[in-house]
């Protein structure tokens, strides 16, 4: 896997990009590549991790504009391909917004923004993005965000829950999401978004490493 | 090519929470208004738009709502259309 490369995509705005390169490259020796919005060549990446931050803004809604980059019209192709993709947080929000994940992250039921770690429990082993095959079944992970309540209707959530297609819940719900959402997988397994930082969770110096196994599992082929 | 203004109103769907407009109304019962039963926000968006009649700038906005304005997954809209 030496010349594995994950592409990290960078909108204006977004502002973990540095982080989730920090993380690979320094935590898991994988090697990186900043994507600006504007390219539409996927060929040198492997996979894409669309990080956390504020995506133009957050103007009209979270992720809303950033679905029209010619970045993300290229994203279809490589996920049709089998081919990995993180969203954190606005990624998570991009995802949902370009119709890659079903449902969709409104404001905060509490309208703060929660800076916070939270107990997560994980839900589905599919794509094999969580350490879930030992006893260890709860993580625990950064958020950071104002508008992560997981919102769907009844029969999408219902299609979420037989297809197994729910990633990651919260313990103890912080923002209001329905059925507890904070994460999820695309049918196939190969997209992957959720509200949880796991590239601020990757060194026990900056209070634990329940992130890297996420990050570890983009180079799954 | 005629002009149009258009005022598409984008509004949370009822069965979505509006965790906004319950602290306004919150806020409106501390100002001392009486009687408020509801209250929700929505977004309210103005449009210039040229195009060959009604029909085709209908069909402009449309789409703009569908695929935009609105993520009808969460909210509804409409709008109101008047030749300028």
């Amino acid at each position: 896997m030496d010349n594995f490369t994950v592409g990290v995509v960078v909108f204006p705005g977004s502002n973990c990009d540095r982080d989730v390169s920090w993380a690979l490259e320094g935590c898991l020796d994988v090697r990186t590549k900043y994507l600006w919005h504007e390219s539409s060549d996927l060929s040198d990446v492997d996979a894409i991790v669309l990080p956390g931050g504020f995506s133009y803004g957050d103007y009209l809604r979270c992720g809303a504009i950033a679905r029209f980059s010619p970045l993300i019209n290229a994203l279809d192709e490589f996920v049709k391909s089998g081919k990995r993709v993180l969203g954190i947080c606005n990624g998570f929000q991009i995802l949902t917004e370009s119709g890659f994940l079903p449902g969709a992250l409104v404001a905060n039921k509490n309208l703060n923004f929660i800076c916070d770690d939270v107990e997560l429990d994980i839900v589905s082993s599919k794509g094999g993005w969580f350490n879930n095959l030992d006893e260890k079944q709860t993580i625990k992970l950064p958020i950071a965000h104002g508008e992560g309540r997981y919102h769907c209707d009844s029969d999408t959530l219902k299609k979420l829950v037989d297809n197994e297609l729910i990633a990651l819940r919260y313990k103890n719900n912080p923002n209001g999401s329905s059925f507890d959402i904070a994460g999820i997988t695309n049918e196939k397994g190969n997209v992957l978004g959720l509200m949880p930082h796991p590239e601020r969770a990757c060194d026990e110096i900056i209070g634990g490493t329940d992130g890297l196994f996420t990050l570890k599992s983009l180079i799954l082929k | 090519m005629d002009q149009f203004a258009v005022k598409v109103f984008v509004r949370l769907r009822p069965s979505v929470l509006d965790p906004a407009g319950e602290a306004t109304k919150s806020a409106s019962i501390k100002l001392g208004a009486e009687g408020i039963k509801s209250l929700r926000i929505g977004k309210m968006i103005e449009v210039k738009i040229e195009g060959n009649g009604e029909n085709e700038v209908r069909e402009k906005i449309d789409l703009l709502c569908d695929r935009l304005f609105a993520n009808t997954v969460i909210e509804d809209y409409e709008y109101s259309l008047e030749k300028l």
